[in-house]
């Protein structure tokens, strides 16, 4: 494709076309419109001011007759910037008047009408003919009188006003011309940045960006969506790569041992009880396994989610007190305790079944990891309403997380015990995060000192109206360990 | 013995089922897309249906819509990959009694499906008390004996005792006592369920010599009378 015809088939183009044609059509109706009706106005007061000549002409006839005309038009005519006028007998001689020459077809038709003509004027004898608008008429005796007026004034107007407009309207298609050119080599050029920066997105480089000029205009507002758009493929791209390395990383440890057993197994069993005994072994492995294929296929689907989606009115109050009643047997077992404090109307908008997993998660976490050197481990939940959102925080009383490492923990695989004595899958933290942000939240961890505290902010289900009644309905309900 | 019908596209997943069940003494039949099963559905009788949701010529959901139209309530256990919320409360929309995501173990299937051929059919024939050996269990009263002994149970321990012994001498497993007992579909890390099974243990068995309450390594949880 040629340049030029790159540049014909751009909207930019086209849209420039349209506009100048309309706005040339229009100056163009313009211009016709004010130089026909200065022309019309014009000529209307050369016939006006020839009237009042001849009215002023025909009292001093009406006074005196033909000799008091004579001496009247004398009189005029000497005056500077005067009007036309010439009297002659019924032979054609002319008696008096300023006017040397003129078509002799004028004063044959005597019939007062208002004619054109060019005519030459006495005064200036010699110089070329002249326009003039001029009447006729026959007087008693067979004399005719002819009034007039110059035109070349008003033709010198009528010429400057039209030379004014022409030059008005080139240099407006002129200008249109030039600021199309360079508007549409700006869009051009802006539109071709992004489609160099879309080819190198295509070919594999996820990490550009469209360029924003900062200018907040319709293109910038495209491309920072457009980034948005790559931000959030980006994420998923990353967790997809993530999540084969993890597996593969993380994986192959435990089917490593798990065929090891197998093949110990094979060797060295004897007896039919220490097959049976690896074999429940290796079942065991292998559902541990396929527990964190799940964890991770299902991080991966709810990333892959869209915010939103099978998401209804949860009571925040009666799920946490629910989570609570379930896991205070664990932790009693484990000499810990479990607390629970809702404040407020609790409902929220979310997923029942993916809060349960994100209240569980967190419980299971502070069961690890939570655990304090001295005295026994207690886990609070609290639940509280904060204007148009409510906080879910799951604290415990242990060591926490040293700074810097609060990020990583998110992360899947993660588990900042080296040793991996506890079980688990080091997914629970991806799980919340993942949740968190189907939710259009963040989870944030923060050491309390003691304890670690896992928050979300999820949004209430109603607005309540103002700050009314917030916190009024405050109960708390403490589990007591030895179970009431 | 019951009489199971697969309709499942994926050969080597339905062989593996369908042997497996053979071997605990089931018949079970193979359909490989949609329109034979429901077609074998309609025209024999079977204690219990596994579905695949993602079939060829129609699929899982459709199958199951098509059944329960023509008046057809055979229990239907929906398999699926598709592991989300939603996708179990459409799926048991359709029709289907019970959802499974894949992968699943043997002995997760083995109980739901044993839990869904016992079903008890039809309504009004709810039994107020459930007994299993000297254990009693009054569902108006919400009271628990075992022989002469008074038990008491908290709420969730009741219920809990309930489910077991509705299926007794069924196994179930921990994720079927999470779904029906706490109503949650999700996956809890630790031992949870087990724990509060101790409990519970402790307080129908534990004074008493003929233990009721079993754990089956590998699947779950049974109660039941070994003594008869």
């Amino acid at each position: 494709m040629t340049p030029l015809i790159r540049i014909v088939r751009t909207t930019a183009f086209k849209l420039s076309l349209i506009y100048i044609l309309v706005f040339s059509g229009l100056s163009g109706f313009l211009l016709y419109y004010i130089s026909q009706n200065t022309t019309g106005l014009m000529a209307r007061q050369v016939v006006q001011t020839v009237d009042a000549e001849i009215g002023g002409l025909s009292e001093e006839y009406a006074r005196g007759g033909v000799r008091a005309l004579v001496e009247s038009i004398e009189r005029r005519a000497r005056r500077p910037g005067a009007s036309l006028y010439l009297l002659v007998d019924f032979a054609g001689n002319a008696i008096v008047g300023n006017i040397a020459r003129l078509p002799t077809i004028v004063l044959d038709e005597a019939d007062g009408d208002v004619r054109r003509m060019r005519y030459s004027r006495s005064d200036t004898s010699g110089k070329a003919e002249q326009e003039a608008l001029v009447r006729t008429f026959g007087l008693r005796g067979g004399y005719r009188l002819l009034v007039g007026r110059d035109l070349s004034e008003q033709m010198r107007f009528s010429d400057l006003l039209s030379k004014a407009l022409r030059l008005w309207l080139i240099s407006v298609v002129v200008m249109a011309g030039i600021t199309w050119f360079f508007v549409s080599r700006r869009v051009m050029k802006r539109i071709d940045d992004m489609s160099a920066t879309s080819r190198t997105i295509m070919t594999g480089d996820l990490s550009q960006r469209l360029p924003v000029a900062g200018n907040g205009d319709e293109f910038d507002r495209l491309a920072s969506n457009l980034n948005i758009m790559l931000e959030r493929i980006e994420l998923l791209m990353r967790s997809m790569k993530d999540v084969t390395d993890n597996i593969a990383h993380d994986l192959k440890t435990p089917l490593t041992r798990l065929r090891t057993r197998v093949e110990a197994s094979l060797r060295d069993g004897k007896d039919e009880a220490a097959h049976r005994e690896a074999l429940e072994m290796t079942l065991e492995e292998s559902d541990h396994l396929l527990r964190i294929f799940d964890a991770l296929l299902r991080i991966a689907r709810i990333e892959a989610m869209t915010p939103g989606a099978g998401m209804g009115e949860v009571d925040l109050a009666s799920l946490v007190e629910e989570m609570a009643d379930l896991y205070e047997p664990v932790l009693e077992d484990e000499g810990g305790t479990l607390e629970t404090v809702c404040t407020g109307d609790l409902k929220v908008l979310g997923n029942r079944d993916l809060l349960a997993q994100v209240v569980v998660n967190l419980i299971e976490n502070a069961l690890k990891y939570g655990r304090p050197k001295e005295g026994d481990l207690k886990v609070t939940i609290e639940a509280d309403r904060q204007g148009e959102t409510v906080v879910l925080s799951v604290c415990d009383n242990g060591p926490g997380i040293p700074d810097g490492k609060q990020e990583k923990v998110k992360d899947r695989f993660v588990r900042l015990d080296e040793s991996r004595s506890e079980p688990g899958t080091g997914l629970g933290l991806s799980l919340v995060t993942a949740v968190s942000r189907l939710h259009g939240s963040e989870l944030r961890l923060k050491n309390e000192d003691p304890g670690l505290c896992a928050r979300i902010e999820l949004k209430a289900s109603e607005t309540r109206k103002g700050g009314k009644g917030h916190g009024q309905d405050k109960h708390e309900r403490i589990n007591d360990p030895k179970g009431g | 013995m019951l009489r199971i019908l697969i309709i499942e596209d994926d050969h080597e997943a339905s062989s593996y089922l369908s042997k497996g069940l053979s071997e605990l003494g089931h018949v079970a039949d193979r359909a490989g897309d949609g329109e034979t099963g429901l077609e074998m559905a309609q025209t024999s009788q079977y204690d219990v249906l596994i579905v695949d949701r993602m079939l060829p010529k129609l699929d899982g959901l459709s199958v199951i819509k098509e059944l329960r139209a023509s008046g057809n309530h055979t229990p239907v256990l929906i398999l699926s990959a598709l592991g989300q919320v939603d996708d179990r409360v459409t799926g048991l929309k359709s029709g289907g009694d019970d959802y499974l995501t894949k992968p699943y173990a043997f002995s997760e299937l083995l109980a739901r499906v044993e839990v869904l051929a016992r079903r008890p059919k039809g309504e009004g024939k709810v039994e107020t008390t459930y007994q299993v050996g000297d254990l009693i269990l009054d569902r108006l009263s919400h009271s628990c004996r075992r022989g002469s002994v008074e038990i008491p149970l908290q709420p969730r321990e009741f219920r809990l005792l309930e489910y077991l012994m509705l299926h007794a001498g069924q196994v179930v497993t921990r994720t079927m006592l999470l779904e029906n007992v706490w109503e949650y579909h999700f996956d809890p890390q630790t031992n949870v369920i087990d724990v509060h099974i101790s409990r519970l243990r402790g307080k129908i068995d534990k004074d008493f010599d003929n233990q009721l309450l079993h754990t089956i390594r590998g699947a779950g949880y049974t109660i039941r009378d070994t003594t008869d």
